[in-house]
């Protein structure tokens, strides 16, 4: 049985000298030559393909009357929604930019944001960004109570922090390690001496009893390492030897505290805005994450009694919100001391903070450490290192790289939560700009929708180029890994 | 020298002694230091002329607190009720708006996070938009933003904004909505809706042994749905629909002062409860968008294509392979993000919302100076929440863990 055959394009002659012998060029259902290249169909390319793919396709399946139904739903949310994006974002614009009194020349205050109808010179309906109601408290807002004179010494702390963080971010420079030792060692202790103004009363007795305990440890394990301290007490004799480096470091501290710089003192009541939101997230992220590691080693070790308390302690301030923490820390920490010592407000907020998040880190780092293989803990036993050998050299390395992601993401919530500390009277960023808010010189309709935009706007910029950074960390390691 | 003991050395270099040696170190350093910090506390409460104890929870409270579902549910008096009512009337606060805020923000988390997986660019642009906006401005900000610059913008006590004519409306003092009026048949309803919840469980098993048996499906869907819907109405109108709503009545004659919304008649929501409502519900979405999101992503390609080679077509292949997968991926996250909302209404305290912490630990200590105990009992209402869903997790994870073999 025969089948027709479609017949062929016509032949070209030059093709013939490609087409093998054995092949019956004559009869007509062979086909000699390729057939011309099609232009793609428009769905695929140019404007309208991307525009097919990317909006179109979602919405134009007919074929059944669910389908139909589905797309007609989806040609309309798009449209709801593209008119609704459109509206807000060209709204927030010309909110913030282009209807936005900038300027208050002639000093009106309040006057220079007013409609006619509330008895400025704006047409009524006006309803736009207030800037000089922000010029006139960024002071306020970025420094707090802080005295005009000694704001130097934050912007000199800032100048310097960014400067070494920086150089730790950039790959290229020399140094890197030793700056960061720096930025984690030196840097808190000038930014503190920097922004209290230093010469705490601290008796000189207590900075030499401190060295002269450092040295005699020192001296310990000096001895045990030269072996004149024999068998299981040479260990207790090394651990010693660091814990007196640490005392001597402590003393450095003390006696670095204890110098009178003439810097005049400046009581943390009197701190504010920004400079307490940055002080609170830095300290807290800088302590949460070694007390966290600790906390996580704990829950993760061998020994019972280490392993509960340091779950009842993570369960703990994991289950509880952070505005009771700062409640407990500012009703019930003074209650906790003896007689006598008194915390600065301050000082207690960031204690709660740091325990918070420490709680919070601990659970994450714990995490990267039961993602480790069992393998790799067996290796560094089979080595012969030491518990603590083998964590540092091998363990947490590899935990901490795992869970990058985790660690800003607390780091980020952190930043964010310490707008908490409004609520138990410390003027951060937000407290700040809210009491602002309360100033009847400046009262509009637009003045705290203009306060919080420029707050929203700030936290948005640390908290979004965190978790960029955090992206591009985390897709550069990876690299590594796979190679 | 010392130490030239053998058996000491060894005794000293065992493990196991020397991890009992500092886990005794450790608990006797705790003990200490917790004996020194309560030393601490009873002498500083005693040089302020307080002590402990409970008994303040007898005594009657002098404050007024707003108008809620606590207050409503506990007829809260000023002068009558005692500071156990306060406690309570805090915890449903918190509760309610927990529960409201965990409900609207599950639904808003998966829609979002379900259009950022969409062909459609708008709703990827929208998405995205909304989860990086969200995500990185601090929930109290969100929480003034509503508060003070959106619901205090609205209409004066004497106006309102009508959102469904005569029925539901909204000025500065609140959303108005309709009440529902019990009266006393409606028990039975209720117990229907429960009874043909029952029901469907029932059928769905026996549907469920039915497809086992003779591979062939019911349409479990519309029966369950027509049971639950059709059996409460039916028992409902049988029973002269015992459920009244009385709505909310708003004058604007009469007497300047006596204009407004009515007092006594439909229901409010105080817009501190709406503003932590909203500010809630928006932020922990984002969220859970993400965890949606990734959820999702988590269930390999390669189940899709498999479903599909056995030819099952898109909707049961979402319904049957990817859901599955992807809720045992979703559902951890999930019950943590359910856990920050509750512990983030506390944030309510900032604009005076009744909730537990503003109206026990703020109102109520300040009037009774108990920090220690009432501290104690506001904390102990987080952590059962916290360990209960801890266990809910731990249940859920063994049940839903893959089984090997």
């Amino acid at each position: 049985m025969t089948r027709k055959v479609i017949k062929a394009a016509p032949k070209k002659t030059t093709m013939k000298k490609a087409i093998p012998s054995d092949i019956d060029t004559q009869a007509g259902y062979v086909r000699i030559e390729d057939a011309p290249l099609l232009p793609p169909p428009p769905s695929e390319v140019g404007v309208t393909g991307w525009l097919y793919k990317n909006i179109f396709a979602s919405m134009s399946d007919f074929g059944s009357v669910s389908a139909a139904l589905k797309s007609v739903f989806v040609a309309a949310s798009t449209l709801f929604i593209l008119y609704f994006l459109v509206t807000q974002i060209s709204g927030l614009l010309d909110f913030a930019i282009f209807s936005a009194v900038w300027s208050d020349p002639e000093g009106l205050k309040r006057q220079a944001c007013w409609t006619v109808e509330q008895g400025g010179a704006l047409p009524n309906g006006w309803h736009a960004a207030c800037w000089p109601f922000i010029e006139a408290k960024a002071k306020f807002i970025f420094y707090g109570a802080y005295p005009n004179d000694d704001l130097w010494r934050v912007n000199l702390t800032y100048a310097l922090g960014g400067f070494m963080l920086a150089w730790v971010m950039i790959e290229r420079l020399p140094y890197r390690k030793i700056v960061g030792i720096l930025l984690l060692t030196v840097y808190p202790v000038m930014a503190t001496v920097l922004l209290t103004g230093g010469a705490f009363s601290i008796s000189t007795g207590t900075i030499g009893g401190a060295t002269i305990l450092g040295l005699a440890l020192i001296t310990i394990g000096r001895l045990g390492k030269a072996g004149y301290v024999s068998g299981a007490f040479g260990d207790l004799a090394l651990v010693a030897g660091v814990c007196g480096w640490l005392v001597i470091l402590f003393a450095a501290v003390l006696a670095v505290f204890a110098i009178d710089f003439d810097l005049e003192a400046i009581d943390t009541r009197d701190w504010g805005g920004l400079l307490i939101t940055l002080v609170v997230a830095i300290t807290g992220i800088v302590a949460s994450l070694p007390l966290g590691i600790l906390l996580a080693l704990g829950r993760r070790s061998e020994m019972p009694v280490a392993r509960f308390l340091c779950t009842v302690f993570i369960e703990f301030w994991r289950g509880v919100p952070l505005i009771t923490v700062l409640f407990m820390a500012s009703v019930m920490l003074p209650l906790f001391m003896p007689e006598g010592v008194n915390f600065d407000m301050l000082l207690r907020a960031l204690i709660g903070v740091t325990l918070f998040s420490a709680a919070y880190m601990a659970e994450v780092v714990r995490g990267g450490l039961q993602a480790i293989d069992k393998g790799q803990y067996e290796g560094a036993d089979a080595v012969g290192l030491s518990y603590w050998q083998s964590m540092r050299l091998i363990i947490l390395p590899q935990a901490l790289t795992h869970v990058i992601p985790g660690i800003v993401n607390t780091f980020i919530g952190l930043f964010k939560d310490t707008a908490l500390v409004s609520i138990v009277g410390i003027f951060d960023l937000l407290g700040a700009a809210q009491s602002t808010l309360a100033d009847a010189a400046w009262s509009t309709p637009v003045q705290g929708l203009t306060g919080y935009l420029v707050v929203a706007v700030i936290f948005f910029v640390f908290c979004f180029g965190m978790s960029r950074y955090s992206m591009f960390m985390e897709r550069k390691l990876n690299r590594s890994h796979k190679s | 020298m010392f130490g030239r003991d053998r058996s000491l050395t060894s005794l000293l270099n065992d493990t196991f002694i020397r991890g009992i040696l500092f886990q005794a170190l450790i608990a006797i350093g705790l003990l200490l230091s917790i004996n020194w910090l309560a030393d601490n506390t009873l002498s500083n409460l005693a040089n302020q002329g307080k002590t402990l104890g409970f008994d303040f929870l007898t005594r009657t409270a002098g404050f007024q607190i707003s108008p809620t579902l606590g207050t409503w549910m506990l007829d809260y008096k000023v002068g009558k009720s005692t500071y156990t009512d306060v406690y309570l009337i805090g915890i449903i606060n918190t509760f309610i708006v927990a529960l409201l805020g965990i409900l609207a923000a599950t639904v808003i988390g998966f829609t979002v996070g379900i259009m950022r997986l969409s062909d459609n660019l708008v709703f990827r642009w929208f998405s995205s938009f909304y989860v990086e906006v969200v995500r990185n401005v601090p929930l109290l900000l969100q929480l003034f933003f509503w508060y003070f610059a959106v619901l205090r913008a609205m209409p004066s006590k004497r106006e309102k904004l009508e959102l469904v004519e005569g029925v539901a409306g909204l000025n500065i003092t609140g959303l108005y909505l309709p009440a529902p009026i019990v009266s006393d048949g409606f028990i039975y309803s209720f117990l229907s809706l429960i009874g043909a919840i029952a029901i469907t469980f029932l059928v769905r098993r026996y549907a469920l042994r039915r497809q086992a048996e003779t591979g062939q499906i019911l349409p479990m869907f519309w029966i369950g749905l027509s049971i639950i819907l059709l059996l409460p109405v039916l028992v409902h109108y049988l029973n002269g629909s015992p459920l009244d709503w009385s709505l909310p009545e708003f004058k604007d004659t009469g007497p300047k002062l006596r204009q407004g919304y009515q007092s006594g008649a439909g229901m409010v929501l105080v817009p501190e409860m709406l503003a932590v409502w909203l500010a809630l519900s928006l932020y922990t979405a984002a969220f859970i968008a993400e965890i949606v999101r990734a959820g999702i992503l988590a269930v390999s390609r390669g189940q899709t294509e498999a479903a599909y080679a056995l030819g099952v077509r898109p909707n049961v292949t979402l319904r049957l392979v990817v859901i599955p997968q992807a809720m045992r991926v979703i559902i951890p996250p999930l019950t943590s993000q359910y856990l920050n909302l509750t512990k983030n209404s506390s944030l309510a305290v900032a604009i005076a919302y009744p909730e537990l912490v503003s109206v026990f630990a703020g109102t109520a200590l300040n009037q009774v100076g108990k920090e220690v105990e009432m501290i104690f009992m506001m904390m102990m209402v987080y952590l059962t929440f916290s360990l209960m869903t801890a266990a809910f997790m731990n249940w859920f994870n063994s049940r839903v863990k893959l089984v090997e073999r």
